[in-house]
């Protein structure tokens, strides 16, 4: 349901011209976990400010679930980052002044549901990620695996059907980073669709699929079991 | 949300405020102040009855000036529409009795000074008519002076040396300001043809009358204004005040004070805006982070804003709040520590000023929030 067609970013900074992305064709189908691979400056993280609704292209076409991304307005898009897409980040991007429950319950609070929905759904959210019992916890108070558990959390919790990672382990500890892994997996099991971006081989391969890109085009895309 | 982000950094907060409470603690007090102290003058001036005129001559006549004769029949003879007319002569003299003496303001006057300014006497007597024909040396004095000159012993009878000349007390003057020195009852009366000739005939400057009836007042001031003119050629050498005029000088007055305290005060408030503003900025850029995140897990651009919004509402919002308290208690405080003036409390005011500092703050608020609301996500994410 993600198809990017002759998709290309091109930046301005000052004098010069950066071809961040060039002419890039990709299409991932529901309920795939792709993992997609490259260097730093390779374009890997401004095709999933892309994918995830943050950035919109310079040049071709993205349509999500058959509608064209690249022409929506801004609280369109806002829509879609709410309902659709779920984000992990590398530094968690958590709200330092909120506790677990609380940064859980974000996503909801921007779809207008009720107090005591929010609650339910935010507790049920970090049960399934084995956080019942630090939902008051601020993330001074919780360690960097179970941050990262919590954002993953917050991306659940509005049953958006597509998590986007990037570099999810890549401030962890290897015990922690395999935890994360094996929840995203475990996500994928049940349905959802995830885009996993890293620089590390090792990594790429917990995916079952594996792109490469470079230097903004893509150069490799193919199924690892 | 926004009390947390409030409650968060509290000092930081609070010294926002500041201006905002300053400003309208300053608005209410200011208006406070300036209708309590012309309320007092308007409640004497009230209290004096609505019948009430007062006339000042401010020129000379170089053949006669009036007489309090000519005063005398003139009431005489519209008695119809002129209750009583006193005249009224003032200076200040040493005032001596036994070993102490001190400056005091007398005035002389004639018996109809009791009912045009409702002033009388508690013990001894007032002015008669025998007095002022006879320019008798006898005087009215009043508490502050009874205290101060002659201490705990009955002035009546006794003798005072007023400017040199022996006088005798004759009555004490009812208390009508608690007896303070410099005010209403630190004075001394005697009749006005006695102070002409010992204050070496001087001109009858100030006299003032009661009207039979409040229908007749027009009336009674075109009469005056006749009589006048025969003695003073030019109309601006007197003036002829009936109280309604005094009052809405006053009203003036005290309009011309709240437009200038308010005048003030509104820039103070501006001044508080502009230091939440300035904050507001500094708080945006600093949450620049949070707001990337807000906005990738679906905040829109209203929602920033109002957030923003809100919170700036709720700064200077809790400021009009305290602000007022702070009014009210500076209020309450000269009324009661110091007992200057009259506890007058606006309630129209009050809310003018809480409105006013609710505007302050979506004035200034909106331009930090509408930053905010701007701020494109992914920069905002990249932020330190």
């Amino acid at each position: 349901m993600i198809e990017i067609f002759n998709l290309s970013k091109t930046y301005y900074m000052g004098e010069n011209v950066i071809h961040a992305l060039k002419n890039v064709n990709l299409n991932i189908n529901e309920g795939e976990m792709v993992a997609v691979i490259g260097p730093s400056g390779s374009g890997k993280t401004t095709l999933m400010n892309i994918l995830g609704c943050l950035d919109i292209p310079s040049d071709g076409t993205y349509r999500l679930y058959g509608e064209k991304v690249n022409c929506m307005r801004d609280n369109q898009l806002a829509d879609i980052r709410n309902r659709r897409i779920g984000f992990v980040f590398q530094n968690f991007n958590l709200l330092q002044k909120l506790n677990a429950l609380e940064n859980v319950e974000l996503p909801l609070i921007y779809r207008g549901m009720s107090a005591r929905e929010r609650n339910r759904r935010a507790k049920a959210a970090l049960e399934s990620v084995g956080l019942a019992d630090r939902l008051d916890h601020k993330p001074s108070e919780l360690s960097g695996g179970q941050q990262q558990r919590v954002a993953i959390a917050r991306a659940l919790v509005s049953d958006a059907p597509i998590i986007l990672a990037d570099e999810p382990t890549g401030n962890l500890d290897t015990n922690s980073g395999k935890e994360i892994l094996s929840i995203l997996k475990r996500l994928n099991n049940k349905g959802s669709t995830v885009v996993l971006i890293t620089h590390n081989n090792n990594i790429a391969m917990n995916a079952k699929r594996v792109v490469r890109i470079q230097d903004g085009e893509i150069i490799e895309d193919r199924e690892v079991s | 949300m926004a009390i947390k982000s409030i409650l968060s950094n509290k000092a930081r907060s609070f010294l926002t405020m500041l201006g905002v409470i300053i400003g309208v603690g300053a608005v209410i007090a200011a208006v406070a102040m300036a209708q309590g102290t012309t309320k007092g003058i308007t409640d004497t001036v009230e209290s004096l009855g609505t019948n009430l005129v007062q006339i000042t001559i401010t020129g000379r006549n170089t053949s006669r000036d009036v007489t309090y004769s000519d005063l005398k029949e003139f009431a005489d003879q519209n008695s119809e529409y002129i209750l009583a007319l006193a005249p009224q002569v003032s200076g200040s003299f040493t005032v001596k009795a036994g070993r102490t003496n001190r400056t005091v303001n007398v005035i002389g006057t004639s018996p109809e000074y009791e009912i045009v300014r409702k002033r009388h006497i508690m013990s001894g007597r007032f002015i008669l008519h025998y007095d002022v024909e006879f320019r008798q040396k006898v005087a009215v004095i009043g508490t502050a002076v009874a205290k101060t000159i002659f201490n705990d012993l009955d002035p009546v009878g006794k003798d005072l040396k007023i400017g040199g000349q022996i006088f005798t007390v004759v009555g004490i003057l009812e208390e009508i300001a608690e007896g303070r020195e410099q005010s209403s009852d630190d004075q001394i009366i005697i009749p006005v043809t006695t102070a002409q000739r010992f204050m070496r005939n001087v001109q009858i400057r100030n006299f003032a009358l009661e009207a039979t009836e409040a229908g007749y007042m027009d009336l009674v001031i075109n009469m005056i204004n006749t009589f006048l003119s025969k003695y003073y050629k030019d109309e601006n050498s007197y003036r002829v005040f009936s109280q309604e005029q005094i009052l809405s000088i006053l009203n003036t007055i005290t309009g011309m004070m709240m437009v200038v305290l308010g005048g003030i005060a509104t820039i103070s408030l501006v001044v508080g805006g502009i230091g939440i503003m300035n904050i507001m900025l500094v708080s945006v850029t600093e949450r620049t982070r949070e707001i990337g995140i807000r906005k990738a897990v679906g905040a829109k651009k209203r929602n920033i804003l109002i957030q923003f919004l809100i919170e700036a509402l709720m700064v200077t919002g809790i400021g009009g709040l305290l602000g007022i308290l702070l009014g009210v208690g500076i209020i309450k405080f000269l009324f009661g520590a110091l007992g200057i003036i009259q506890e007058v409390y606006s309630v129209m005011w009050i809310m003018v000023s809480f409105g006013i500092s609710l505007l302050v703050g979506v004035i200034f608020g909106i331009f930090p929030a509408y930053k905010a609301s701007n701020l494109r996500p992914i920069e905002a994410l990249r932020y330190e």
